[in-house]
C-alpha cells in the first residue's frame, strides 16, 4: 500500500505560497517520490486567497487536487486563510499557522472584526495539532518580510509532518531560488523550525 | 520564470510548460497567441526554451498568422484562453475547410469554475461546430505527448487540430519524461493550391465535402489510434471520461473499468460501443456540458450522465464520488476565499475614485481594472468581453435621456484597446451619439492582469526586444478624434477630474489616455525599456527611436 502525504498551503497573494509548494515538490522529486501539485494563478497577485495543493507519494497519485478531509498538513500563511481550509483537514492533521492576520478590505470597510487570536483559538479547538508561528518575529530575525513561506515550511519540518529532512529542504532551496536569496531562505527555514519548538501549542 | 525543475530523467512541469517543451521537440517554427489565464505560460516558456514566440494583438490575428505559417508548410501553434477562441472563430471555421500543409495546433485553455474568466464556456463545442479534431490531456505527460501527436495528426489529415486544456491541466505540476516526437516532414516552402486556400463559394463547396470526408477518416483512425486508453477494473462499473476528470475518476473509483478518451472528436463510436457492451453499468463523467453523454446517446448507446448541478464549476474527487453514488444531499458550500483587489499604489485607483465621485455610468472592460467593481470603488456598471466597453458605452449613450447619457464613459485598458478597441473607436467616430462620448484608455504599459506581457502598444516584443509601437494618441487623432488628452492619473487627481468633467460636458467625442506604469510591473518595464533602448541605439546609432 502506498503512502501519500497531502500538503495544503494557504495564504493571500504575494505571501509566497507558490514557492513554498515548489520547494516541497522539489524535495519530493529529489527523493524519487511521485508528486502532483496545483495552484491558483491569475488573480493571485492581487491580494486574493491563494491555495496550493501538493500531493507526495511513494506510489502513483491520480488527482492533483486533494479531497476534503484528506489534508495531512496545512500551512496557513495567514490565520484566516487557514480557517477557510479546515474542511480539507483529515482528523489529527497538523496545522502550522502564522499568528498575524491580513484583514480583507471588506472587513476594513465594514469595520467588521477580523481577529487573528479568535481564528487561532478556533483552529486550536478543531482537534488538529496546531503550531502557531510568530511570522513577524521570524521575518524580523531573518531580516526580510519575504521569508514567511519558508519559515512556515521550517516549522512544519520540525513537527515531522512533512516527511522530509532539513537537508532535503535545504537542497530544494538551493536548487529553486536565486543564488543571492539562498542563505536568507535557509536561515528562515531554521528560524521557523526553532519557532515551532518555542511557539504556543507546539508539541501537542 | 525560473528554469524548469528537472532531475536527470524526470521533469516536474505544468501542463503549459509540457506543451512548450513538446513544441520545441516537435520542431515548431512559430508560436503566437494572446495572453489569457490559464494559457499564457505556453508561449512564455516556448520563448525561454529558444522557440520563436510572439504576442499578437488578439487571438484572431494570431490564428491567421499561424494559419499562414501552416500554409507555408511550417508547424505552428496558436494559444489562447477559451474566450479567445470566440474571437478567432471566424478563422477556425474556414481554416477547417482550407486545411493546412504544416501542422497547425490551436490550444484552447478552458476555465471551468472561472478561476479567472468572465464565463465557463465549454470549447469542446467548437470542435463539433467547426469540424476539427480535438485532443484532451489529463496531465503534463499527456499534454506533452498529445501536443506531438496533434502536429502529426494535423499533417496527416491536413486539418487544424485543437488541443483543449483546462485550468487544472494547465496549472498543475506533474512529473513527465520527454519521449521522441515526430519531426516536421519538410522545410517551409510555398506550393500554390488555389482551390484549397481561396474560399470563394465555388471552391468552398467541395472543401466542405472534403472536410466531412476527412472527419470520417479521422474517426476511423481514432478507433485504432491507441490514444484512448482502457484501464481494466471491475466490469460492474464502466466509466467514460476525458481530461482532468480522468484522474478524479481514478481516485474516486479505483476499482472501476475506465475508458479515457484523449481524442474526443471525432469519437471512436465502435470502441465506445464495445466498451459499453463490456460493462454492467455505463457512466459518462465529464467536466462542463454533457457533450460526450449526448454524443453517446445520439449514437444509441445508453449511458448515465451527471445531474445538472455538476455542469457548473470544476469537478473534484469529492464531486465525482457524489455523481457515482447518486448522493442527492446539497454540496458543502465552496471554501470561499478573499477576493482580489486593486493593488496599493495602483493608478487605476485614482481614476475610479474620480469616476465614482462624478457619478459616471461606467461601461467597463476586461483587465485588472474590472476589480473596480468591488468596494470601495463600485465604479463599474458593465463588463462583458474584450473591447465591449466602447460599443456598450455608445449604445447606452444613443438611447438614454441626455442628462443620463452625458454621464456615460467607456473605460478600457491598453492591451484590451489593442486587442479589440480599434474597431470600437471607429464606430465612435462613425456613429457618434448626440451627446458625444468619452473613452478613457487606462494605459499602464503592460498586459497586467495576466502577469505583465508586452503588447503592440509597448514598443517591445514578447522577449522584450525593441519593435514597432502603436501610439494610442496618434491613433485616436488619425481616426478623427479632435479632443485627445494624455495625463498621469496619479500626478494630479484634481487635474484629471477637471479633464474628465470638461470632456463629459463638451458634448464632443473625447479620448483621455491615463498613462502610468503598472505598480507591479514598473520596475521590470524600466529594465526592459533600458535594455531595448540600448539595442535600438546599437542598431541605429543616428536615430535611437527608429524601429
Amino acid at each position: 500500500m502506498s503512502r501519500t502525504t497531502n500538503i495544503m498551503i494557504a495564504g493571500v497573494g504575494g505571501q509566497g505560497t507558490v514557492l513554498a509548494a515548489k520547494l516541497v515538490a522539489r524535495a519530493a522529486m529529489d527523493a524519487g517520490l511521485a508528486v502532483r501539485s496545483s495552484e491558483t494563478i491569475g488573480m493571485a497577485q492581487r491580494g486574493g486567497s491563494v491555495v496550493s495543493h501538493v500531493r507526495v507519494s511513494d506510489g502513483p497519485i491520480d488527482s492533483p487536487l486533494m479531497a476534503r478531509g484528506t489534508a495531512d498538513v496545512l500551512l496557513g500563511l495567514e490565520p484566516g486563510e487557514a480557517v477557510r481550509c479546515l474542511p480539507y483537514l483529515r482528523p489529527g492533521a497538523t496545522v502550522i499557522a502564522n499568528a498575524h492576520p491580513v484583514p480583507p478590505v471588506s472587513a476594513a470597510l465594514k469595520r467588521a472584526s477580523y481577529s487573528g487570536e479568535a481564528m487561532l483559538e478556533y483552529l486550536g479547538r478543531t482537534g488538529a495539532r496546531l503550531v502557531v508561528v510568530d511570522g513577524d518575529a521570524v521575518c524580523t530575525e531573518v531580516g526580510s518580510p519575504r521569508v514567511l513561506n519558508v519559515a512556515l515550511l521550517g516549522a512544519a519540518l520540525a513537527t515531522g509532518a512533512l516527511g522530509f529532512t532539513t537537508a532535503q529542504l535545504e537542497a530544494a532551496i538551493r536548487e529553486s531560488v536565486r543564488k543571492k536569496f539562498v542563505d536568507m531562505n535557509i536561515q528562515a527555514l531554521h528560524a521557523g523550525a526553532r519557532a515551532a519548538g518555542a511557539g504556543p501549542g507546539a508539541g501537542a | 520564470m525560473t528554469a524548469l525543475a528537472t532531475t536527470p530523467d524526470r521533469l516536474l512541469v505544468s501542463g503549459d510548460e509540457a506543451v512548450a517543451l513538446a513544441c520545441l521537440d516537435a520542431g515548431v517554427r512559430l508560436g503566437t497567441g494572446y495572453p489569457g489565464t490559464p494559457s499564457t505560460e505556453i508561449l512564455e516558456t516556448f520563448a525561454q526554451l529558444g522557440g520563436k514566440a510572439q504576442w499578437a494583438p488578439n487571438e484572431k490575428v494570431a490564428m491567421e498568422v499561424a494559419l499562414g505559417a501552416a500554409f507555408a508548410g511550417a508547424r505552428a501553434i496558436v494559444t489562447m484562453k477559451h474566450v479567445g477562441l470566440n474571437v478567432a472563430a471566424d478563422v477556425l471555421f474556414t481554416a477547417a475547410y482550407t486545411g493546412v500543409t504544416g501542422g497547425l495546433v490551436i490550444v484552447s485553455a478552458d476555465d471551468p469554475g472561472m478561476a479567472s474568466s468572465q464565463n465557463e464556456q465549454d470549447n469542446r463545442h467548437f470542435a463539433r461546430a467547426a469540424g476539427v479534431p480535438m485532443l484532451e490531456p489529463a496531465d503534463s505527460q499527456q499534454a506533452y505527448e498529445l501536443t506531438g501527436m496533434a502536429f502529426a495528426l494535423s499533417e496527416r489529415f491536413s486539418i487544424p487540430v485543437i488541443l483543449r486544456m483546462t485550468t487544472r491541466v494547465c496549472h498543475s505540476k506533474t512529473i513527465m519524461r520527454r519521449v521522441p516526437l515526430d519531426k516536421p516532414p519538410h522545410d517551409p516552402h510555398f506550393e500554390r493550391d488555389i482551390p484549397a486556400r481561396v474560399m470563394v463559394p465555388a471552391y468552398a463547396r467541395p472543401a466542405h465535402v472534403r472536410l466531412r470526408d476527412k472527419l470520417e477518416r479521422i474517426a476511423a483512425w481514432n478507433e485504432i489510434s491507441g490514444l484512448n486508453p482502457r484501464i481494466e477494473g471491475d466490469r460492474s462499473l464502466g466509466i467514460v471520461t476525458s481530461g482532468v476528470a480522468t484522474v478524479h475518476v481514478r481516485e474516486a473509483a479505483p476499482q472501476a473499468t475506465v475508458l479515457q478518451l484523449t481524442v474526443t472528436y471525432p469519437l471512436p463510436m465502435g470502441l465506445l460501443r464495445d466498451f459499453a457492451a463490456s460493462v454492467d453499468r455505463l457512466l459518462v463523467i465529464e467536466e462542463g456540458d454533457p457533450i460526450l453523454e449526448h454524443d453517446l446517446r445520439a449514437a444509441g448507446i445508453p449511458v448515465e450522465g451527471k445531474p445538472e448541478r455538476f455542469r457548473f464549476g470544476e469537478l473534484t474527487v469529492d464531486r465525482v464520488r457524489r455523481i457515482l453514488t447518486g448522493n442527492q444531499e446539497p454540496e458543502p458550500p465552496p471554501v470561499r476565499g478573499k477576493p482580489p483587489m486593486l493593488c496599493e499604489g495602483c493608478s487605476h485607483r485614482s481614476v475610479f475614485t474620480v469616476l465614482r465621485k462624478l457619478g459616471c455610468i461606467v461601461a467597463g472592460d476586461i483587465g485588472c481594472y474590472t476589480l473596480a467593481v468591488l468596494p470601495p470603488f463600485e465604479a463599474m456598471d458593465t463588463c462583458v468581453c474584450m473591447g465591449a466597453s466602447i460599443g456598450v458605452g455608445l449604445g447606452l449613450r444613443h438611447v438614454l435621456p441626455p442628462e443620463e447619457a452625458k454621464q456615460v464613459v467607456s473605460v478600457i485598458g491598453d492591451s484590451t484597446f489593442m486587442h479589440s478597441g480599434l474597431t470600437g473607436l471607429a464606430e465612435m467616430v462613425y456613429n457618434p451619439p448626440p451627446t458625444g462620448h468619452v473613452l478613457l484608455i487606462l494605459d499602464n504599459g503592460t498586459t497586467a492582469m495576466t502577469g505583465a506581457q508586452e503588447h503592440a502598444g509597448t514598443g517591445r516584443n514578447l522577449i522584450h526586444d525593441p519593435t514597432g509601437k502603436v501610439v494610442f494618441e496618434e491613433v485616436a487623432r488619425a481616426m478623427g478624434i479632435r479632443h485627445v488628452v494624455v495625463l498621469d492619473p496619479m500626478a494630479d487627481e484634481e487635474g484629471m477630474e477637471a479633464e474628465i468633467r470638461a470632456a463629459l460636458e463638451s458634448g464632443e467625442l473625447a479620448v483621455i489616455i491615463a498613462r502610468r506604469a503598472c505598480i507591479l510591473a514598473a520596475g521590470k518595464i524600466r529594465q526592459w525599456e533600458k535594455a531595448a533602448a540600448e539595442k535600438r541605439a546599437a542598431a541605429h546609432p543616428a536615430s535611437p527611436e527608429a524601429n
